[in-house]
């Protein structure tokens, strides 16, 4: 029955991405959610949908997880990251710019495991003033998170979280944000803050860490990325459009 | 078992800005230096791809591990102090070059008000202008006994200025290079300041408008405005930073060396007298003694108090009876200022970290403070840092924090919005110190150090009133929406705010209400000698560097007369 259910929301979340199945998605949903579509060969097309920029990188591309072993938990991470940074008519929203893998990645990595942080207890929940004082690594904190997203689906709607409307899936990240949800080792308000901030760091990091695919986050925001110099334009009286570039395509 | 080594003239406890300054200086003077620095070592050879902003500026590359040692933190007394557990409100410095790699290089001289506040309020204002619960007190040294080790500091670092301020202290020396470029965006700012009757002047930068070679035949190169400054280290050598000049300045005599890897976790002493310091090779696991005519703390605000502490050097501070001076007098900064929105679209992304212009009309004394309820001010400003788009998302009140509308709004006013903000000064209070925490320790079994701070009164209306200056101009600028930001309440330790701690280790002219002398020599220790922030009785409303390299070579001068004549040098 669950399993059931969970096959129609994964064909209904790729409807929703718009992305047919394939052969290109036998390694899971996910290629198609990021727009991973070897077809335009990783050009921007004239209506604005744009592939992963990744064509040529077929082997050892970074659209493979790392952290998530469940496709569903990786799909309503996906769906909350689409719902905080949403595709629109400037450009694409966080799945197609890649969040969801870069997330996926970084939690694999020292950010999920807290390396350059202190996490010796005793541990107390503490002022909010006082930050970060659970014993929980990030890692633990998203994947809680997801879970509890989900169940907070299901008790509100009766639906998995990836089959929610648009407006549902606010309400219970709203009700993260508002600290509304019981969540064990951490609040629930947390959860939310460090979601949105990877978020926001998978949609503008330099491509090179999975997010920000094709450089078309910061090509909505006019952010140049890695130049060497401005001496001879910081004078103009002009805005400035400069072609970006990454770190990754400057070897 | 620790092993002891050969002794040496001078330890210094860390390699940053006041280490190398010291080590410089000493190892020019013929004697032999050993930094013994936790970090790694780094030049700009390793900054060739650092325009990366997740992991500089968001991952902390260059910053302290914080698994190996934190702070505790509580707003209050009675509420229990925690760890502060990720890097946020202030960034602390490792590695060679310490927080002097990853700065902006915003480089000022205290005002002639600073070093006698007390003197000067009490008499303009009369003894009751702040509560008793404010501890104010003079450095015990003036601008003027100061100012030819500013002008040493500021020709060690080349720094750009235009000498155009009218509130600045007198000035030996003009700044050894010219200003940075004026751009558009800070032309705005000129033009509206100058409209509004105020006088604005270029920033003065470590970011060099030209190459230069300074006395110990160090070169810094020319800034390229490529945006990264602040959490970044620079990739053309072109931010004057402790590795490219008074580091290399130092190991060319022969006489210095540094010590990677190696924490430095007691201060020997014997007899009233320092012998050296004991500290662990964290890479080995090997711990050294390493013995000294004279043992220096360069290590940051923070770790010089906690060396002190943990090495039972000093009375420490305590707030119910007011006894003891070792943590006391912890300052901060509170960051007055506004944001306008605008309708034309600027090159916001390019700039330097102190690419900038500022007035001082709202600073220490330079208006009438008669009928308002604080002292002090902050030098206002406009800065062309280079916007990095992940941590640059500005949007006006009322916009939602996430979902179409936030992504829409941050987008749009990424390149559409300008900011002012104020380096307002911050007033030592009763309550406000520094101690060691009774519970949590550091990977060597060191207590940590332990913050108790909030902001006062006088913070409060201190940032009302330059928020609201600060509102004005941006309005005069052409916002079609002026923001001033909101007033503040306690302090939060999560938002990053600024690294310019100061206190713990005040200097003064007297032992009881100071740890050092005027030559920054422990009162009861001679031949130990702590330098930084930590020597500053308040903070001023500047960014405090350039009078941390001031200080760092006055005590120099003390250090190398010491080895010499021994004694105190007061």
């Amino acid at each position: 029955m669950a399993d059931e259910k969970k096959d129609v929301s994964r064909r209904d979340f790729l409807k929703t991405a718009g992305v047919a199945t394939g052969a290109l998605v036998g390694g899971g949903v996910i290629g198609g959610l990021i727009g991973y579509n070897a077809k335009d060969g990783g050009n921007a097309t004239k209506d604005g949908e744009r592939s992963g920029g990744r064509a040529d990188q077929s082997a050892g591309s970074p659209g493979g997880r790392m952290f998530f072993t469940n496709d569903h938990d990786f799909n309503v991470l996906s769906e909350a990251t689409e719902r905080i940074f949403p595709e629109d008519d400037l450009g694409p929203g966080a799945i197609k710019l890649g969040v969801p893998y870069f997330i996926d990645h970084q939690l694999a990595g020292a950010y999920g495991n807290n390396e350059k942080e202190y996490m010796q207890g005793p541990f107390y929940g503490g002022e909010v003033t006082q930050g970060y004082q659970s014993r929980l690594r990030r890692k633990e904190i998203f994947l809680q998170g997801i879970k509890k997203m989900e169940q907070e689906a299901k008790s509100r709607f009766d639906k998995d979280f990836t089959d929610l409307e648009g407006d549902q899936m606010d309400e219970i990240i709203t009700a993260f944000q508002k600290d509304e949800v019981e969540m064990e080792g951490v609040t629930a308000g947390f959860f939310f803050r460090l979601l949105r901030s990877a978020v926001l760091e998978g949609a503008y990091s330099d491509p090179m860490y999975g997010g920000n695919v094709g450089m078309e986050g910061w090509k909505m925001k006019n952010f140049p990325g890695h130049q060497a110099s401005y001496i001879d334009k910081i004078d103009s009286k002009e805005f400035v459009e400069i072609d970006p570039q990454s770190l990754g395509g400057h070897h | 078992m620790a092993k002891t080594l050969d002794k040496v003239d001078v330890v210094t406890v860390g390699a940053g800005w006041t280490g190398g300054i010291v080590a410089a200086e000493a190892a020019k003077a013929g004697l032999k230096v050993v930094s013994i620095e936790r970090g790694r070592e780094r030049g700009t050879e390793d900054f060739l791809r650092v325009h990366d902003e997740y992991r500089y500026a968001f991952r902390y590359e260059l910053m302290q591990d914080l698994s190996k040692e934190t702070v505790t933190f509580r707003n209050r007394r009675d509420q229990r102090a925690l760890p502060m557990r990720t890097m946020g409100s202030f960034l602390l410095g490792e590695g060679l070059g310490g927080s002097g790699t990853h700065w902006n290089g915003h480089t000022w001289r205290f005002l002639p008000y600073d070093f006698e506040i007390k003197t000067i309020t009490e008499k303009k204002y009369g003894k009751d202008k702040l509560g008793p619960e404010y501890q104010l007190q003079d450095w015990g040294i003036t601008y003027d006994e100061l100012e030819p080790y500013f002008d040493k500091f500021e020709y060690t670092a080349g720094i750009s200025g235009d000498d155009k301020n009218p509130f600045a202290g007198k000035r030996s020396n003009p700044y050894p290079t010219g200003p940075m470029k004026k751009t558009p965006i800070l032309e705005k700012f000129e033009k509206a300041t100058s409209d509004l009757g105020y006088s604005p002047f270029m920033l003065p930068s470590a970011n060099l408008s030209e190459a230069y070679t300074n006395p110990d035949g160090q070169t810094i190169n020319a800034c390229m405005y490529c945006g990264f400054c602040e959490r970044f280290g620079c990739e053309y050598g072109a931010k004057t930073s402790p590795e490219i000049t008074v580091i290399p300045a130092a190991r060319e005599t022969g006489n210095y060396e540094v010590r990677f890897h190696s924490n430095v976790v007691e201060i020997l002493h014997e007899g009233g007298k320092a012998t050296g310091v004991r500290y662990i090779n964290w890479m080995s696991g090997e711990e050294y003694i390493q013995p000294a005519e004279v043992v220096v703390l360069n290590s940051y605000v923070m770790n010089n108090a906690k060396l002190l502490m943990v090495s039972d050097i000093g009375e420490r501070y305590d707030p119910e009876t007011g006894r003891g001076t070792l943590g006391k007098n912890y300052c901060y900064q509170i960051l007055p200022g506004a944001t306008g929105f605008f309708d034309e679209q600027f090159n916001t992304f390019m700039g330097a970290g102190s690419l900038g212009m500022t007035i001082d009309d709202f600073n220490g004394d330079n208006f009438d403070h008669g009928d308002l309820d604080f002292i002090h001010g902050g030098s206002l400003s406009i800065t062309q840092t280079g916007a990095r788009p992940i941590a640059t998302n500005p949007v006006p009140p009322d916009t939602p924090a996430w979902g179409a509308e936030f992504k829409k709004a941050s987008i749009e006013n990424y390149t559409r919005s300008l900011s002012i903000g104020a380096q307002g000064a911050s007033m030592p209070h009763r309550d406000n110190y520094l101690t060691l925490d009774p519970t949590y320790k550091d990977a060597y079994g060191v207590p940590l150090l332990q913050l108790t701070y909030n902001f006062t009164d006088q913070d409060k209306a201190l940032h009302k009133y330059i928020s609201e200056k600060a509102t004005e101009i941006i309005e005069k600028m052409g916002a079609k929406q002026s923001v001033g930001r909101a007033p503040i309440t306690d302090y939060d330790i999560v938002p990053y705010q600024t690294t310019h701690n100061t206190g713990g280790t005040v200097m003064g002219a007297d032992p009881a209400n100071s740890v050092v002398n005027t030559w920054l020599q422990h009162w009861d220790m001679e031949n130990l000698f702590v330098v930084g922030a930590g020597n500053f009785a308040h903070n001023g409303g500047y960014n405090p560097t350039g009078t941390v390299g001031a200080l760092a070579y006055r005590a120099a001068e003390g250090i190398i007369k010491y080895s010499k004549e021994g004694g105190s040098l007061v």
